[in-house]
């Protein structure tokens, strides 16, 4: 057994919160450079422009990209072969959160549901936990907006759907998201499971590299045509219309019941923010 | 490309009539944020036939809930938010003589109707874009609902804020008129 301190998980995560706030990735930055070749709206081309130039500005002047710095989601790989010590696993990663946030100076967004009253911290942190072998932790921290994830669905449609069925729900889903979820976006697609499973999934979708190809050529088809068709809508940089309304589609498949075909959308907005870190 | 307008608020009726969907406008002047808890409490106050906390007479309101401002700096990333939410509340404020909304996203028939009606406009920041707003705004000061937070409701000096107008006071939709121009079915 490797015996990892919590204190370390804790200042992982406080790290990875500022860092995924602050700079985005360079997959998201190629993305955006390619999507300012293809454009050819003009005040689409303006649009990309800006958000390049943002992203340099946040950098520089170490600002979160954007203001809605998120609810804090938090995927850990947990080895089975590590003993962790000092403290509780789930406070060591609320703790990173609240120093993150308000060391970073990130804004705070978690409220409760009807008094609408702010926790003051940021958490508690949204956790998914997977045990996995080896004696390493992977935290992936992803700081989640709203705008974006209040676009985002999840539907159990009839087997006798078919792919169509998922592809229709999937289109019109970004269709009727129009402007709302800052454009150009990137479309996490999960298929298969249960309810929960496909939300899951659609969510780690998400965090494969852009411009990467999906291992599994059947959701790398599927990822190219609902790429191309969500692209002829032609909502555009910040739906102004345009070319580029996605910058990917990435689809995670898994069996599900005989009964069913659970699918879920979700959205996530150009400022994609992910930041990775084994310990 | 169209050219760009310079404006200052607060906003008459005419420069309001003069602004077409898809004109790029920098903003000089006083501009004030607000969002969900704050326009809930503001319609209250309007409900109840009470004075509100700012005039909103020729006004411009930004829906903004900025990040905290580091030391030095007069405010955080301030990007729009998602402005539909708004939308319940927004003709209340129109009828009341709000000239303009800043935010992002699509508005209701009711909030464009009411635009239309009381000559008022809607623009876009660039949703994401949330630090180089940040650097058009030159103070921010909180004028009311402080103990909102992010929520509340903050006076900002602003120069060369720049914005794309949405929906104009002639009923003109750029979301749809930009979609249909580039959509291939």
């Amino acid at each position: 057994m490797r015996e990892v301190h919590v204190g370390e998980i804790t200042k992982t995560v406080r790290d990875l919160f500022i860092d995924a706030n602050i700079n985005l990735g360079e997959d998201v930055l190629n993305a955006l450079e390619q999507a300012l070749e293809m454009e050819e709206s003009p005040i689409g081309k303006e649009i990309l422009k800006e958000l390049i130039e943002n992203a340099r500005v946040a950098r520089e002047e170490e600002m979160p990209i954007c203001q809605d710095t998120g609810l804090a989601v938090v995927f850990l790989e947990l080895g089975q072969e590590v003993h962790l010590v000092g403290g509780d696993l789930i406070e060591a990663i609320n703790e990173g959160v609240r120093q993150g946030y308000k060391e970073g100076y990130l804004r705070k967004s978690a409220c409760h549901p009807f008094t609408r009253k702010n926790t003051g911290d940021n958490t508690p942190a949204i956790i998914h936990t997977e045990i996995v072998p080896g004696d390493r932790i992977k935290i992936i921290a992803v700081p989640k907006g709203g705008g974006a994830e209040n676009m985002s669905r999840v539907v159990m449609l009839t087997p006798a759907a078919g792919l169509e069925g998922v592809k229709e729900f999937v289109v019109q889903r970004v269709k009727e998201s129009g402007a709302n979820p800052c454009p150009p976006i990137v479309v996490g697609v999960g298929i298969g499971g249960t309810l929960e499973e496909a939300a899951l999934i659609a969510k780690k979708a998400l965090l494969r590299p852009l411009g990467s190809k999906n291992p599994d050529p059947e959701a790398a088809a599927i990822e190219e045509d609902l790429l191309e068709r969500i692209n002829r809508l032609g909502i555009g940089p910040q739906g102004y219309g345009g070319r580029v309304t996605a910058l990917a589609v990435h689809v995670n498949m898994v069996p599900c019941h005989i009964a069913s075909l659970p699918v879920a959308v979700n959205i996530q907005c150009h400022a994609h923010r992910h930041k990775e870190r084994v310990i | 490309m169209t050219e760009i307008k310079r404006i200052t608020t607060p906003l008459t009726d005419e420069v309001v009539e003069d602004l077409r969907i898809g004109d790029k406008v920098l903003i000089t002047g006083i501009i004030y944020t607000g969002r969900d808890a704050a326009h809930k409490r503001l319609i209250e106050l309007i409900d109840r036939g009470e004075d509100l906390p700012i005039d909103i007479k020729g006004q411009i309101i930004y829906y903004v809930g900025p990040s905290p401002a580091k030391p030095g700096k007069p405010i955080g990333s301030a990007g729009p938010t998602t402005s539909g939410r708004m939308d319940p509340y927004a003709p209340k404020l129109l009828e009341r003589g709000l000239k303009g909304m800043i935010g992002k996203g699509m508005r209701s028939q009711a909030v464009k109707d009411a635009m239309v009606k009381h000559k008022a406009v809607y623009l876009g920041a660039t949703g994401g874009a949330a630090a180089l707003i940040a650097k058009a705004i030159k103070k921010a000061e909180v004028v009311a609902y402080e103990d909102l937070g992010p929520e509340a409701i903050m006076r900002l000096e602003v120069e060369d804020f720049p914005v794309v107008v949405i929906n104009d006071a002639h009923g003109g939709d750029l979301y749809e008129e930009g979609a249909a121009k580039y959509r291939r079915d």
